[in-house]
Parts: C-alpha cells; structure tokens; sequence
C-alpha cells in the first residue's frame, strides 16, 4: 500500500492528497511525509537533526491538524525539511501525540525543493477507519 | 445549479439552490466562462450565501475557483453586529497583494541589459522556502511594522515620502494589535521581512502596451507618458507571519462555533460573531499581518530600486520609479456600502478579489479620485497582466470591488505532468521572457496552461462596468520563488 497519493481533481488552487496507514501513527506519519513532499523530494532529505513533539486535541481531526501545523511552523522556523517521524498516539480522555521527527536544512543545493506550503486547512478534512486501516484526506494552502 | 442571468456578465444563484442561503449568489463572468467555471465554485460561494448576517449577494468574480472556505475570488459583506469574520474568507495568506511601479526606461533601453538586471533582481530579493530578508528586527520592531506598516518603512529609509499616498489605504491600515498575535506568529515571521515566498509569488519586469491603451486619460496619470515603457510588478504577502495568524485563529475559531452555536457548511469557513472577543481578536491580528505585507512589498521595492540603480548607474527618482498603486487581494475591511439603498458600515472580505473603488470615492487618493482607484491584475507568468480603475457600478453591484488575477484551471500536479520546468524556462525565454527560477518544478507548477486566459476574465469585469481596463502589460522578466 502507498503511504500517500496527491489528489489532482479537488482544489485546484491548491494540493490535496489520501494518505494511508496501518495504525492511526503510521497515518500521522504518511500525512507528514505527503506535506513535506508537496515541498521538497523528500528522499533526498536527510534525517539529520531532530524535533520533540507533543500535542493535545479532543479529536483526531484538531489533533491532524495542530501536528502539520506545527510541523510547517518548525519548517520555518529552523528551516528544516522533515522526512522521517516517529510517533505514538494515545487516548485518554483526550487524544496525545507524542514523538520525535527527523529532517535536514533547508538548501537548494542539495535537495530538489518544489514550494513553500502556508497551512493545513480543515476544507474536506476527513479521516477513515475502514476495516484494519486508516486513512485520511488532506488540503494544504500552497 | 440553477443560474438566471440579470444582466449581460452578471449571474444569479437564487436562494431556493440551497437550503439555509440567506442572500442570493452573483458570479460576474461571461457566458464562456460560466461554463468553464469549476463546480467547487458553485458549491462554495452558496455556502458563503448561508453565512450569518451576509448583506446583499455572495459575489463570485470571473477568475473565481476552488479554493477552501471561501472560492477564490469571493466577496462578502457582513452586518458589523449580526454578522461573522472568518479567516477562510480571507486565506492563510493574509493581505496577499500586487503592487505595480512605473519607470522612465523604454524596453530598447533595458533590452540590452536585461540578464544583467534580473540577475540584480534576483541577487537582492530572497525568494523561495527558508529565505530571510535582509532586514534585522526584533519582537519591538516587528511589533512597530505591525502597527505602522509603510509608515515604518518611510521612517527607516525603505522607501519615499510619496510612497504612503500610492498605496491601499496608505500601506497602515488602523485597528492592528499586536497583542492579538502569537508568539508562534512573530518568531515565524521576524526574519521574512523583504522575501517573495514561492508558489505563484513573483516579482515581473513588464512593457507597458502603447497599441494596448484603452482609457488614455487614465493611463497619462499612471504616469505613462512613453512608447514601451518599463514596469515592475511584485506578487506577495505577508509570508509566514499571516499564515500562523490564520492557522492560529482558525483553531480559536472552531472552538468559537460551539460557543456561538454557528452552523456552517464547511469547517473551513470557521467563523466567529464580528461583534464578539474572538472576532474583534482576530480582526486586530489579521491587520497586524495586513499591514506587514504592505511593508513586505515596500521593502522588496526599495531593494528593487537598488537593482535599477545599480544596472542603469541613475538613482531611482531619476528613472521615475513610482509606485502606480499597491492592492491587498486577501482581505477583510471595514467600509461603507449601500444595503437595500442604505448606506451603511459593513465588513467585506475579499479573497482572491481586489477594491475597485470608483471616481470620486474620499478613500482613493486625491490625484487618482477622478479616475478612480487603480486596480492591478497579475497575469500567470507567461502571460500579460492589466491595469485597471475602479467605477461607480462596482460600488452599486459588487461591494466596490473586482477580479485579482486569471485564476487556476489546472492543478499544480497536472501542469507539473504536462510541462517540464527547464522546456518551460527555454520556452519563455525564446518568447522574449527571462526567467530566474529557485525551483525547476515550482516553476512548471505556475506554467501559463494553469490558468485561465487572463483577456477574458478582464473583458469580463469590464464588460459588466465594475472595473474599467487602462492598459496591458507584457512579461519581459519573471522571478519566482
């Protein structure tokens, strides 16, 4: 199975993908990697420093969304491309994500970079288990 | 969806197309480019119609296309105490404008020295993911650019006394607090001050058409006083800083629904009552990022006259570089319309649509009041773009507003399969287009097959009076981000 397909036909304007996993953290993890990939290669992305990160949500889709939110600010901010996370989900009362992410410098000598991505939106956000899989539809404002 | 036309170029959804629409729905757009118009636009604006204390129409302009939320190329007006503010009528990126500069220079005087000048261009002004400008701030100064915007680059030698007067409602719109913004926001932006950005940002070296004036009184006070004259075009907004503040408030908005007990039709138009904490909160904050992106585009034009300066050995008051006018396309204001012939204070959100205030209007500067406000139209890169003024009929049918650019047909992966960026790039410059690109693919992704034609959709504002074309300009330079 794919981790993610981009998804031509729905907002134009902008990019949108399915991305697939087995576990809820393997579909956070294909999510993140289909959203650096709308900006760099990311196979040519090296996991070389590393991020902690922790969110708190009620539901998975605040949950989806505050992560790749966090993920483009941190991308800004120390001008790093992700490409390798690491996380683990759990439910109390509340959802938690917690984890680590891999990336490396943002530099166009050495990585095939694309363009920037502003935000994730909640326009058709959804997210789908369906049988022992999940999977997700996202949009990003490009 | 059923659509009755009202008059040549003006459409209308009627409030039976969808249950909970409180106002009718108008497209602006000729009979060839309702057809083509994408379905999500249909959709989309009449979730608009439904939205509390909507005034008039839910307007849709002829470059209109599936965006989130709001279509791009929406317009709407809310009632300041019964209605909403939402960030998805605004976009992530937030005063996301155009600003266009004239020159004194004749294309055979820049010809010559073209490759010279976009290399100075393209040295002097960041463009792509992760650059940083060359302006130093701290939270302090950032927090006077929120405030100040133009206002503050005048004072630190980015730009001209007259520079204020050229610009949407000066480049300093009043209202912003910084209080309203995250930290998250400022640590985001603080170093973007003076960058393009990427995706469809540009920065354009254009000829201005002598065969192509069509209101020759408007064009002599756009200073156009010369057979293939020189000007610059910029595309940008308020880069990251904006779009924190949206993601930020978007957050704080969905929250907000439950508490107001709003029901939308999509979660991206996560909205909030004007009239209440959340909305007063973000409406300061998103004029923060307004006014930062009027600053944005002000110090990418002081490096822009640094590069003419240094290419043509004149300073730039000598080669004329005045500012034509600068628009915000992504925007929510407060300004005074007439409701069911009433005039009254409402707040429009303009998103992917530009101001298009008519002859006369106190709110256009006094040298354009007879004309009426410029109005810019940036093309896709292989293609021209327009200037245009605003008229009377645009404050009677469409809120005193208009078009923005051509507006996308094609997906970014779709053009990205259909044209390669280095055959592009070859191309454009066999056309007479030099190209200085930091991304082959982002280049391909912004290919002109994208778009929609940009002469029909500017025929279309035309044609129905809500905007009034001056003259066409033509790509001779493109720097993308």
């Amino acid at each position: 199975m794919p981790k993610f397909k981009f998804l031509d036909d729905i907002a134009i304007a902008d990019a949108a993908f399915v991305a697939y996993g087995k576990t809820l953290e393997e579909l956070f993890e294909s999510c993140a990697l289909a959203t650096f990939e709308v900006m760099v290669e990311t196979k040519g992305v090296k996991p070389e420093q590393k991020e902690e990160i922790m969110i708190k949500d009620q539901n998975l889709d605040d949950l989806l969304f505050d992560f790749i939110s966090e993920l483009i600010y941190l991308k800004d901010v120390r001008k790093i491309f992700f490409s390798k996370f690491d996380l683990l989900i759990k439910k109390n009362k509340d959802y938690k994500l917690t984890g680590t992410v891999w990336g490396e410098k943002i530099d166009y000598k050495k990585q095939e970079i694309k363009r920037d991505v502003k935000a994730i939106t909640y326009h058709l956000l959804e997210i789908k288990k369906s049988g022992n899989s999940w999977k997700a539809q996202v949009i990003l404002d490009t | 969806m059923q659509t009755k036309k009202i008059e040549e170029y003006i459409w209308e959804i009627p409030v039976t197309e969808k249950e909970g629409m409180r106002v009718p729905a108008r497209i602006i757009a000729s009979e060839k480019i309702m057809k083509e118009m994408d379905q999500g636009v249909y959709n989309q604006i009449t979730n608009v119609a439904c939205l509390p204390g909507i005034q008039n129409y839910a307007y849709c302009m002829p470059d209109g296309h599936w965006g989130y939320g709001f279509p791009i190329g929406g317009v709407a007006a809310f009632d300041l105490k019964e209605g909403i503010i939402s960030p998805g009528g605004i976009g992530f990126d937030i005063n996301c404008g155009v600003r266009s500069v004239r020159t004194n220079l004749s294309f055979d005087e820049v010809k010559p020295r073209l490759n010279e000048l976009m290399d100075a261009l393209f040295r002097l002004i960041p463009a792509g993911v992760g650059s940083t400008g060359f302006v130093k701030l701290n939270t302090e100064r950032f927090k006077e650019i929120m405030i100040k915007g133009v206002d503050w680059c005048i004072q630190n030698g980015y730009g001209w006394e007259e520079d204020r007067e050229r610009i949407e409602q000066g480049g300093r719109i009043p209202g912003a607090n910084p209080d309203k913004v995250s930290q998250k926001s400022i640590s985001r932006g603080m170093d973007q001050l003076g960058t393009l950005g990427s995706g469809n940002h540009y920065l354009e070296l254009q000829v201005a058409q002598t065969d192509r004036v069509f209101h020759p009184e408007a064009a002599k006070v756009f200073g156009i006083d010369k057979p293939n004259q020189i000007f610059v075009m910029i595309h940008c907004g308020s880069r990251g800083f904006g779009h924190q503040i949206a993601t930020d408030y978007l957050r704080v908005f969905t929250e907000a629904m439950r508490k107001y007990n709003i029901q939308i039709l999509d979660k991206e138009l996560a909205c909030a009552p004007f009239n209440s904490p959340e909305g007063q909160d973000y409406y300061e904050a998103m004029l923060c990022a307004a006014n930062s992106a009027f600053a944005n585009r002000q110090v990418i034009l002081h490096k822009i006259r640094e590069a003419f300066s240094q290419v043509f050995h004149k300073s730039p008051l000598e080669l004329g570089m005045h500012i034509v006018y600068d628009v915000a396309h992504n925007i929510a204001k407060i300004e005074e319309h007439l409701v069911n012939g009433v005039k009254k204070n409402v707040l429009v959100h303009r998103k992917g649509a530009t101001r298009s205030f008519g002859p006369g209007h106190l709110d256009v500067p006094e040298f354009y009041r007879q004309i009426g406000q410029p109005v810019i139209v940036g093309g896709s890169m292989e293609t021209s773009s327009y200037l245009l003024v605003g008229t009377q009929k645009a404050m009677e049918m469409t809120m005193g507003s208009t078009l923005h650019g051509s507006g996308r047909t094609m997906s970014r992966g779709a053009a990205k399969r259909k044209v390669r960026g280095y055959e592009l790039m070859k191309s454009m410059e066999e056309r007479g287009i030099s190209v200085r690109a930091v991304s082959m693919p982002g280049l391909a992704e912004e290919a002109g097959i994208a778009y929609k034609n940009i002469s029909e959709v500017v025929e279309a504002v035309d044609r129905a009076g809500i905007s009034r074309k001056v003259i066409e300009l033509k790509p001779i330079g493109n720097i993308k981000g």
